[in-house]
């Protein structure tokens, strides 16, 4: 696929590909998404805003310069100074990712320093670029800090410097992102209120959007790392309300789909906060979503596994061959795919029952072992 | 979100003839550029709070010169009127969403801003910043409470 180089967010040639429950793939133009919402669909965007998570500084016991992008945080708590961060030696976007020289040698206690930030590194993350990092500053300065030396995290293929309004979606709100949850691109406000007219819903969550590259292959594994995310009463129950009434779920980006999926138990959605730990891959069996818009991905990505819960293997071949001979373009800033969970899937996925005929095949919960609850420590946000 | 920054554009007030090219531009890129990037820029928070369950509010701070074509305060008085007109449009654009906007006009104000335009003023007749406040409060209430206006 082509890298989309320019930071246009709503291009007027954007294009989306469309693949429906039956399998079958059409194209549109972007811009007539909203001819693809149904009235009674329940639209469900991610609200972060991008965090401006590069940080050039220097690794003072070495004297030597580094950039450190911030990569996770414990909780969308906006007191906390604590953050995971992925450290690379000197050097800028410019050069690609896995190019990139490796920072000095790090340790528990050394001081960074970045701008106007300084940071102590509290350990290390089983991994020599993987730290766990503290500010040495109030909030207000940390965040005023952040706002001047901070740049977006981008990457090679984009040669120009991005400003932070290039990397935030129209409808950003708190700035919990690491990058930008880059499908809510292809959303305006226009769409966002033709929705209403068209008889469907717009909610959102809010969701720590993470890193998309380390540049290292074996940190690249863990990717996505553990990422807190919101989901407000209201959506909460809106989401409950259209699954009861059999009403489509599209989540708009992968990270909804990550946060719904996980906010789960016995098929209705808690409120609150919560920290998403899982991967959504070949073996997920969608409880919430029916549908997603999202970027184009590459074979090999976290994204892509992600669509192997929507699609066959075969399906996803299809449409991977189709981006490519429609030369469709890739990346943050590229074009789109919705994607339906098929029929072919759902049949994938229905347990192969041991007792044939039997009541226990009809409860996924005794045959589906891939699902787990989420953990002790939901909490009801007051709202 | 309360856009009350305001620059005056020319100091000392002058005709439009007179003002600075420049002057002009500092009027619109305060008084009415900074409101719009700011509105953008906190839309979706704005917006994020009315889905759930609470209301949102813009107040651009107005003035009689948005209205009344006062020589001398063209610099001023043009942004303002745009700023207003903005304002009427966001109200009917959003209304969908229930993010409301309102234009408020404090009066003249005993402020170093009004100093700078009128130095001989009798300030005795100026109202204080402190009683614009609490009409402003006033007129958020009434809004929080009352019909859909922009006004």
């Amino acid at each position: 696929m082509i890298a989309a180089t320019a930071p246009v967010q709503r291009s007027p040639r954007a294009k989306v590909m469309v693949v429906d429950p039956s399998g079958q793939i059409r194209h549109l133009p972007r811009p007539a998404l909203i001819e693809l919402i149904q009235p009674g669909d329940l639209v469900v965007a991610n609200d972060a805003a991008t965090i401006p998570a590069s940080l050039s500084g220097v690794h003072l016991p070495s004297d030597r310069p580094i950039e450190v992008r911030l990569a996770g945080v414990p909780s969308l708590d906006p007191h906390n100074r604590e953050f995971s961060a992925v450290v690379f030696g000197e050097g800028d976007f410019h050069t690609r990712t896995e190019d990139r020289p490796r920072p000095p040698s790090l340790a528990a206690g050394d001081q960074l320093q970045m701008g106007p930030l300084s940071a102590k590194i509290l350990h290390l993350l089983d991994h020599p670029r993987l730290i766990l990092l503290e500010f040495d500053h109030s909030r207000d300065e940390l965040w005023a800090g952040l706002a001047h030396h901070g740049r977006p995290i981008q990457y090679s293929h984009v040669p120009v410097p991005l400003a932070l309004w290039d990397v935030w979606t129209p409808i950003a709100g708190p700035p919990v992102a690491f990058e930008p949850p880059s499908a809510g691109f292809a959303l305006s406000w226009q769409l966002v209120t033709e929705m209403r007219v068209a008889g469907a819903q717009f909610k959102t969550i809010t969701h720590a959007a993470g890193l998309s590259s380390t540049g290292d292959p074996e940190l690249d594994k863990r990717l996505p790392f553990d990422e807190p995310y919101r989901v407000p009463r209201a959506t909460a129950d809106a989401i409950n309300q259209a699954k009861s009434s059999g009403k489509r779920i599209i989540a708009v980006g992968t990270t909804v789909v990550r946060a719904l999926e996980h906010a789960v138990h016995e098929g209705k959605i808690a409120a609150g906060e919560n920290l998403a730990t899982e991967r959504i891959d070949v073996r997920t069996r969608l409880q919430v979503v029916d549908a997603l818009l999202s970027g184009t991905h590459e074979p090999g990505t976290s994204h892509y596994e992600l669509l192997r819960a929507f699609l066959t293997d075969a399906e996803l071949e299809q449409l991977t061959t189709e981006l490519n001979m429609r030369e469709y373009h890739t990346h943050e800033f590229g074009d789109s795919v919705l994607v339906s969970r098929t029929f072919n899937k759902l049949a994938e996925d229905k347990p192969r029952c041991q007792i044939p005929m039997s009541e226990l095949c009809e409860q996924p919960s005794l045959v589906d072992l891939n699902h787990q609850p989420p953990g002790p420590e939901l909490e009801q946000v007051k709202i | 979100m309360i856009n009350n920054a305001s620059d005056l554009g020319a100091v000392p007030l002058a005709l439009l003839a007179d003002t600075n090219c420049e002057d002009l531009e500092k009027a619109v890129a305060t008084n009415v550029l900074g409101p719009f990037r700011l509105t953008k820029a906190l839309l979706g928070a704005l917006s994020a709070s009315v889905r759930e369950g609470r209301a949102a509010l813009v107040i651009n701070i107005s003035s009689d010169a948005a209205v009344t074509p006062y020589p001398k305060w063209g610099a001023y008085g043009a942004s303002k009127a745009a700023l207003r007109h903005l304002t009427e449009i966001w109200n009917q654009e959003l209304s969908v969403e229930g993010v409301r906007f309102l234009s408020f006009d404090p009066g003249d104000m005993d402020t170093p801003m009004h100093a700078l335009a009128v130095p001989d003023a009798d300030r005795t007749t100026l109202k204080t910043a402190e009683a614009a406040a609490r009409e402003l409060i006033t007129a958020i209430e009434t809004a929080l409470t009352g019909p859909h206006s922009s006004k």
